[in-house]
């Protein structure tokens, strides 16, 4: 095995063991709050027992009183930081007024952040908060969407990124009049949030003389470093924000979150080192994927061909920011119609502003649509796959453009033969085994493409090691190990040789890590900068004194096992190290960008797509469902490493597992406030839930996607998986189940 | 010992206790509201073990006390008086990953990595326990460990990677009399 890892690309498409394993699994990779500094004080946020209001009057007195506290800090006397909107707004803030803690008396949403006591231990600021009292001047709230619809709007400016809804295509309301079969039916998702299991936290290490080192948990570290700079109107120069280590976040992490504006405060205010970590109830004060209620009506022919596809959301935003995301523009380029009319509006809630949550918009969208194409095959007496592929688009009508490449039928096939789907009967409650019903279901997946303009820095040393450089993050999703793969590949070295820095401000240029665009545009940007390098090692390897590649073209020069060759013959060649050293260099550097081709996207663009199989076995009596078999065939151009691409997968089926049965965040309305903020009574699947997941990838190639012909792993797993799942549950039942989670209740009193 | 550990030491109430963490010996002073987790990541800087909820609910934090996995934030430090604790940073021996480690790392059993030590203490003590003789029964026993990346498939390949393993191996890792 290990031979093999030494040939020139030996790496990219081989399963490998992450690079950084060794680190996670013997507890040595530090996270935010786990970053050691001198006399660090502690933090700990109070918040707000009301949800809308005013506070007429904070008394921080006996909590200042207690040993140990240094500071409390209020509205009443924080620091004054920047006036301006604009200077809140990260670079995935929605359009609108970003919270600003400890900004005024003003109550915006339960459990807002509206003190930080901070103590020189942990437990002296956890005891001193809950002295701290608070009289309220409450107000009316709404938190209920049902009692929204009436105001719901069309969001008046767009979120940057954010598609909105595709223009209508001939007339939807006609054909589905005309149309002679047809559905329409509401579909609701509620609330969920990201819950990763480290919860958010932030470690300011004060430098003296005004300079930060900040330990935050983000998905991108320059986000949160230009955050805080413009906000405390501090120069980029005095702050670093370094995150080497991020215990999920799953889209919670793309926005900088309260505790990193109040370390920071104090930390300036008291010249010392601070660190801030929510609980896991605080937890719940941040973004969440917003509860959404859609309309989706399909009308076809009695041959399954689609006539008329309307899909209409309404999703809940806070009061201060018209947070978007992508739900209802699916149903426009999944299948072909020629009739087609989407809409998508806002209402506004007392709460606080919903946040991108594993592939955002997608997962709501594709459920509705799955969902209703089942409910469509079962009307036309047609098998569900055979009801896709007769609507198969070859092109995305919502922005008239071709594919870059679509294997979608691949998925379907190959992913129907690995699950067995000849097996399924075709009528619902057909299938049982003792006091359980089985159900088969099935539900495509779809997710973009995207690319986003990305840099990199390889540095090949003398000692014949490289090092790769890019501010991304790695939350779990395996970039370190990807890019070392490329690199490695790139440079023909072994994979130890090469290690990968990430997770820091200083290093080249990133965005936030998310949209599944991680891998295509940080491994171009690594790809490029290892070019780059080669390029400038072989010049080098050339020009030596009596080398024997002296006269040997560049493209006939391979490197391979850390050595420079003629690609026929092995032994005419040099050894990096003596290259270097012949060349009188310290390292070979490079830095390169990459960014997605403008010419190709102007005719064509990339779509991540799956076909999910779940199978159920639904206790009659009892109504506990189990998801004993799910197999998820993706499409998503090359695969660089089999081992943490399934991982991806994996991870993604079980959110949608989650999403599907279990999943709730349960508001009371009286209040205004979530109920369950804890992982007792928020139910996450757990290892006893999640039974057999098979993943599988399809030829795809693609070479107009990415550079490096790569998609994207990170939303595509849980797309289409609840769809896939309560489609099952009624094949098992005959129990239409329109509204996530799937609870035993629903399934019990349907 | 660390700074912040001296500091807890001076303040009003502090208990003495001594406590065996990777083998090594600690005599400490602890206010009797600490919990082992926050004695381990906060004044030792052991902070392998990790805080997913404090509340008994997410199994970051487990450890191993005496031998058997325990949640860590349930337990204050003072009770744990004369014990012996294993963190995830002693179970590896002179650099050599413990075989469930290793498994971890062979099946790709996590992804951030932050439930990780506590999965990894919580299969030690499983497989200590020597009830689980099947998939199933790993699933059940290891179900008071969240993953929220949803690693859940390859933590039962390793888990059970490492139980065959342990069954062959003539010597035994775990074996503490
Ligand atoms: S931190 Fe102890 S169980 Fe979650
Ligand atoms: S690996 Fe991230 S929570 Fe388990």
């Amino acid at each position: 095995m290990l031979n093999a890892e030494h040939t020139q690309g030996a790496h990219v498409g081989a399963p490998r063991s992450r690079v950084d394993g060794r680190l996670k699994v013997t507890g040595a990779a530090r996270y935010a709050a786990e970053f050691p500094a001198d006399s660090l004080l502690h933090g700990v946020i109070v918040s707000s027992a009301v949800t809308r209001g005013k506070i007429k009057r904070i008394h921080t007195g006996d909590a200042k009183a207690q040993p140990g506290v240094v500071e409390v800090f209020t509205h009443e006397n924080r620091p004054s930081t920047a006036w301006f909107d604009y200077k809140y707004r990260d670079e995935t803030a929605p359009p609108g007024s970003p919270f600003r803690p400890l900004y005024d008396d003003e109550i915006q949403f339960s459990g807002q952040a509206i003190a930080l006591v901070v103590a020189e231990t942990f437990e002296a600021a956890r005891a001193a908060a809950m002295l701290v009292r608070v009289e309220y001047t409450p107000a009316d709230h709404a938190t209920n969407l049902d009692l929204q619809l009436d105001e719901a709007y069309v969001p008046p400016k767009k979120r940057n990124g954010i598609k909105p809804p595709p223009k209508p295509r001939g007339d939807a309301e006609a054909a589905f009049a005309a149309a002679p079969v047809k559905l329409q039916n509401e579909y609701r998702v509620a609330i969920e949030h990201h819950n990763p299991m480290e919860p958010h936290a932030t470690t300011v290490v004060w430098k003296g003389g005004g300079k930060l080192t900040i330990h935050d948990k983000t998905q991108g570290s320059q986000n949160s470093q230009s955050y805080v700079t413009n906000v405390f109107g501090l120069s980029a120069d005095d702050v670093e924000v370094i995150s080497p280590f991020v215990g999920g976040a799953f889209g919670s992490g793309l926005r900088p979150q309260h505790q990193l504006f109040l370390a920071v405060m104090a930390a300036l205010q008291l010249e010392r080192s601070v660190r801030v970590e929510l609980t896991r109830d605080q937890t719940f004060t941040l973004g969440y994927r917003p509860c959404t209620i859609q309309q989706v009506s399909l009308a076809a022919n009695r041959d399954g061909k689609l006539q008329s596809v309307m899909h209409n959301a309404t999703a809940g935003t806070s009061r201060f920011e018209d947070y978007q995301e992508v739900v209802v523009n699916w149903s426009g380029l999944l299948y072909d119609s020629p009739n087609a009319s989407f809409d998508y509006r806002l209402a506004k809630l007392d709460t606080y502003t919903p946040s991108d949550m594993r592939a955002p918009g997608a997962t709501l969208g594709v459920f509705a649509l799955e969902a209703a194409m089942d409910e469509l095959s079962c009307e036309l007496g047609m098998d569900p796959i055979e009801l896709r592929l007769r609507n198969y688009a070859d092109r995305d009508e919502n922005d008239d453009k071709a594919f870059t490449s679509k294997e979608l039928r691949a998925c379907y096939r190959q992913g129907a033969e690995r699950f067995g789907w000849s097996r399924r009967s075709s009528k619902p409650r057909s299938m049982r085994e003792g006091r359980e019903l089985i159900g088969m279901g099935m539900a495509s997946g779809v997710w973009e493409a995207m690319m986003q303009k990305t840099a990199a820095r390889a540095t090949l040393t003398a000692d014949g090691k490289l090092e790769i450089a890019c501010a991304t993050a790695d939350i779990g999703t395996g970039t370190y190990t990807i890019l070392a793969q490329i690199a490695a590949d790139a440079l023909g070295l072994p994979l130890e040789r090469v290690s990968v820095k990430l997770g820091d401000s200083s290093l080249p240029k990133s965005p936030v890590e998310g949209g599944s665009w991680t891998a295509a545009s940080a491994g171009s940007a690594v790809q490029a900068a290892c070019d780059s390098v080669k390029q400038a090692l072989l010049t080098a390897a050339r020009g030596l004194e009596g080398s024997p590649l002296a006269n040997v073209d560049l493209d006939r020069i391979v490197l391979r096992d850390g050595r420079a060759e003629v690609a026929a013959h092995s032994s005419a060649g040099l050894a990096i190290e003596d290259i270097m050293r012949g060349a009188g260099k310290q390292k070979l550097e490079a830095e390169e960008s990459a960014a997605p081709s403008k010419t190709a996207m102007l005719t064509h663009v990339g779509y991540t797509h799956s076909a999910v199989f779940a199978e159920v076995r639904v206790d009659e009596e009892l109504g506990v469902v189990r998801v004993t078999r799910i197999v998820n065939a993706v499409a998503a151009g090359k695969i660089i490493n089999p081992k943490t691409a399934r991982s991806q997968i994996l991870g993604g089926v079980v959110m949608g597992i989650g999403m599907a049965l279990e999943e709730e965040t349960l508001v009371d309305h009286h209040l205004g406030r979530f109920m369950n903020h804890n992982l007792a009574e928020y139910h996450v699947p757990v290892n006893a839930d999640i039974h057999d997941i098979d993943v599988l990838f399809v030829e795809e190639h693609d070479e107009m996607v990415s550079p490096i012909g790569v998609k994207g792993l990170g939303e595509i797993g849980i797309v289409g998986t609840a769809a896939a799942i309560a489609n099952a549950i009624h094949h098992a039942t005959g129990k239409r189940m329109r509204d996530l989670p799937i609870t035993i209740d629903k399934i019990i009193g349907a | 010992m660390s700074p912040s550990a001296a500091d807890a030491s001076a303040s009003v109430g502090a208990i003495p206790i001594r406590i065996t963490i990777n083998g090594e010996s600690h005599a400490l002073q602890v206010e009797p509201w600490t919990t082992l987790l926050d004695l381990l990541r906060l004044h030792l800087d052991l902070t392998g073990t990790k805080k997913g909820c404090d509340h008994g609910q997410c199994g970051a934090c487990t450890v191993l006390v005496d031998g058997k996995r325990i949640n860590s934030c349930l337990t204050l430090a003072v009770m744990k008086d004369g014990s012996e604790v294993t963190t995830i940073e002693g179970l590896a021996q002179n650099g050599d990953l413990h075989p469930v480690q290793a498994a971890f790392v062979e099946y790709d059993a996590f992804q951030c990595g932050y439930c990780t030590p506590g999965q990894i203490c919580s299969a030690v003590g499983l497989i200590n326990e020597g009830h689980a003789q099947s998939r199933e029964e790993i699933r059940e026993l290891m179900s008071g460990n969240i993953c929220r990346c949803g690693a859940y498939v390859n933590i039962v390949d390793a888990v059970e990677h490492a139980m065959a393993h342990r069954r062959q191996s003539p010597r035994n890792p775990e074996a503490r009399s």
